[in-house]
């Protein structure tokens, strides 16, 4: 939530990420999970991610990582293409990950010290015990941490206090980039609050950027500086993150954001939600051109035909769509 | 006659560590077509409060002591029989975790047709259509297909949206619904809750939507419950308690939501920790994280106050603010509608 100064630190070219489903005894198939996606993270900036479940946000989180090999696409980082096994080593240093669900993605048997110094064994960042348990203890008082819970069982804490062990896991290997994936969808509203502060705070102290993915569309208008939509794969709308929210043009965002439910019972009365008719369609089976266009209600042949270009149509808003013009 | 009338529950758990009192004397009325929504901390009571109407609490748990009416009939105490034919008939629950109820080892087809069968007056044909026409209302793709597969071959929103329709192929008076749409995306979600909606206003079922999401809340409920620590600390009708919230808890919750107008700044989280079940505080449950307590709330709970003929509130709070502005008359008794643990 810094100002962010426009100097891109990171930079997604064309990422594509197949996965290969088998079909049949003898024949697989490409699940098309993420189709040709591109964007940049300016430094210091957070760039959300929204869509509906199954479009891809968490293989672009991954892939983006190099968790998965792309099948095709750039990643430059700070300036540089990522592209070596030896850039992948150091990229890995300075680009994290915390996980969706504090839940499952805490081994329950490990201390909070083991989980948060796992990385930095793995990276040998200290040169003696000494070291690893400061760097240990810096990190838990980070995050809110009590220094007496280093010894205790991940099991034994409550999902907010889980999430901040996987933050500071997250962020000890002294991170510039943070892949977010859903760290708030599993925690009560004010423990939510909380740990949202937190990603504010340390962005501000340690000059973090992240790419934040999150169902719930008025969390990720709070922490976006941008926001981008996803849909079966695609990049459908990227804008500010109030742009979007005023005036998203892409259909698919304007069904979206119609649908989220308005903490204010006179708004939600009077809300005219946009249903959405037909079938969420199988990223196996993606329909031929716009993939939105089965349940589109303005969808005409051309949709068909081909892929829309994803065009900036006022500064720093680009949608993909042919009809932009006529809807609004 | 209320359709249901829950009057000063107590539920505990009795475990080695002692007993748990999940829920501390709550009592509420529903209404036929009536959607009430129950909103609260993670532990604060909802689910058992669902479970306790059911009486479907695990091993330790109990009914301690209170009243559950149904059409004017006493649960509470009754007969497993008597309560074989609310299950599902009069009232059917969708549950926050859709593994646990349903069979892993039969077809979503086979279950569905089983409920239709047991809790209404259909035959075999008729039962099968009836579920696959539930599947396509809960926007199930293929229903057909669906019949034939495995709990765990659908996704976990899939599943959620086979209880859900499970749930209201029974056609029940009331619907308990615990965070029904927790796994969904918000376009699923909103077809879902109008999908409820309009069986609520068609068939004038009445609805118990448990959810941490205000928004739900806000879209979906006439009533509003707020629970803290196994009580009811403010109930009223749903603008009651999104516009004029009086119990401190209530407010805390309001404010820590982000908005459009938040971004870039600093939301404002409840401090302090949960509560400890266990060990209960001898006041008020919420005031050792509350920023206005007084020495009054650590020593005694507040009883529930009329803040208006919509609206209660067990806060002491209300009755200060009130007496300052000359707006609140208090009630000697308050005939322990929840609240007041003494
Ligand atoms: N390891 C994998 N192997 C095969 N298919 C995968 C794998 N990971 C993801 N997919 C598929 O790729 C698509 C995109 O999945 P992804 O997890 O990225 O979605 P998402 O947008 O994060 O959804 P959600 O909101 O539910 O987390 C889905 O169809 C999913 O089934
Ligand atoms: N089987 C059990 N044994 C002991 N304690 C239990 C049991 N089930 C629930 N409890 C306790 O009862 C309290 C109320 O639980 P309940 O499940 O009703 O919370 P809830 O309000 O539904 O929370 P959530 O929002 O997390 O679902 C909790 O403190 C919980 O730990
Ligand atoms: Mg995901
Ligand atoms: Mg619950």
């Amino acid at each position: 939530m810094s100002e962010n100064n426009n100097k891109a630190l990171i930079e997604v070219k064309n990422l594509k990420k197949y996965f290969d489903i088998s079909v049949g005894l003898f024949r697989s198939k490409p699940l098309k999970a993420v189709d040709d996606v591109s964007f940049t993270i300016n430094k210091g900036e957070t760039l959300g991610l929204v869509g509906e479940s199954g479009c891809g946000k968490t293989t672009v989180g991954r892939t983006l990582l190099n968790l998965y090999k792309p099948t095709s696409g750039e990643i430059w980082y700070d300036g540089k293409l990522i592209s070596t096994p030896a850039d992948i080593r150091e990229f890995r240093k300075k680009a994290t990950m915390v996980f969706q669900d504090p839940y499952s993605s805490l081994n329950p048997r490990m201390t909070v010290s083991d989980i948060i110094g796992e990385p930095l064994d793995i990276h040998k960042m200290y040169e003696n015990k000494q070291e690893r348990e400061d760097r240990i203890l810096e990190l838990m008082s980070h995050v809110g941490l009590n220094s007496e819970h280093a010894s205790r069982y991940a099991h034994e804490f409550s999902g907010g206090q889980r999430q901040r062990i996987g933050i500071a896991r997250a962020l000890a290997v002294n991170p510039d980039f943070i892949v977010c994936d859903e760290p708030v969808s599993a925690l009560d509203v004010s423990i939510q609050a909380q740990v949202i502060n937190m990603f504010g705070e340390l962005q501000e102290q340690l000059g973090l950027t992240y790419l934040f993915v999150a169902h719930d569309l008025l969390v990720v208008r709070h922490i976006s500086n941008r926001i981008a939509v996803m849909y079966l794969g695609r990049m459908v709308e990227l804008a500010e993150a109030g742009e979007i929210y005023d005036h998203p043009l892409h259909p698919y965002s304007q069904s979206l954001l119609s649908a989220v439910p308005v903490p204010d019972p006179k708004v939600a009365r009077a809300n005219k939600r946009i249903v959405l008719s037909g079938d969420i369609p199988s990223p196996l089976n993606a329909p031929s051109g716009c993939p939105f266009r089965t349940r589109c209600p303005h969808a005409t042949e051309q949709c068909a035909m081909e892929m829309p270009p994803f065009k900036e149509v006022s500064k720093g808003h680009f949608v993909a769509c042919y009809k932009v013009d006529e809807i609004n | 006659m209320a359709l249901l009338e829950v009057k000063d529950l107590h539920t505990s758990f009795f475990t080695d560590a002692g007993e748990v009192k999940a829920v501390n004397g709550v009592s509420f009325f529903l209404e036929h077509g009536k959607v009430l929504g129950i909103v609260g901390e993670s532990g604060s009571g909802k689910s058992v409060t669902a479970y306790s109407i059911m009486q479907i609490l695990a091993g330790t748990g109990k009914i301690v002591s209170g009243s559950i009416k149904l059409n004017g009939e006493e649960l509470v105490g009754c007969d497993e029989k008597v309560m074989k034919t609310v299950r599902g008939n009069k009232v059917s629950i969708i549950f926050q975790d859709p593994m646990t109820s349903l069979n892993p080892t039969y077809s979503i087809g086979t279950q569905l047709m089983e409920a239709i069968l047991l809790h209404t007056n259909r035959n075999k044909e008729e039962a099968y259509d009836r579920a696959v026409e539930m599947l396509k209302l809960v926007n199930v793709n293929e229903p057909e297909k669906r019949m034939k597969q495995y709990p765990f071959e659908l996704s976990g929103g899939m599943r959620q949206r086979v209880m859900i329709a499970m749930a209201l192929a029974c056609e029940p008076d009331i619907l308990i619904a615990d965070e029904p749409t927790t796994a969904l995306d918000v376009t699923i979600q909103a077809q879902i809750l109008e999908l409820m909606k309009s069986l609520q206003e068609e068939l004038g079922m009445a609805i118990i939507m448990i959810t941490h999401d205000l928004g739900v809340v806000a879209q979906m409920c006439d009533e509003v419950i707020v629970m803290y620590a196994g009580s009811i600390c403010e109930q009223g009708t749903a603008d009651e308690i999104f516009y004029n919230p009086q119990h401190e808890y209530t407010k805390g919750l309001i404010r820590s939501l982000p908005s459009a107008t938040t971004a870039g700044t600093k939301l404002q989280p409840i401090t302090g920790t949960p509560i400890d079940l266990l060990n209960m505080p001898k006041g008020c449950a919420f005031a050792p994280r509350c920023d206005a307590a007084m020495k009054l709330c650590i020593e005694k709970a507040a009883p529930n106050i009329q803040v208006n003929e919509w609206h209660r509130s067990a806060c002491w709070m209300c009755i200060k603010n009130g007496i300052e502005n000359g707006s609140i008359v208090v009630e000697e008794e308050t005939e322990s509608k929840g609240g007041d643990n003494e």
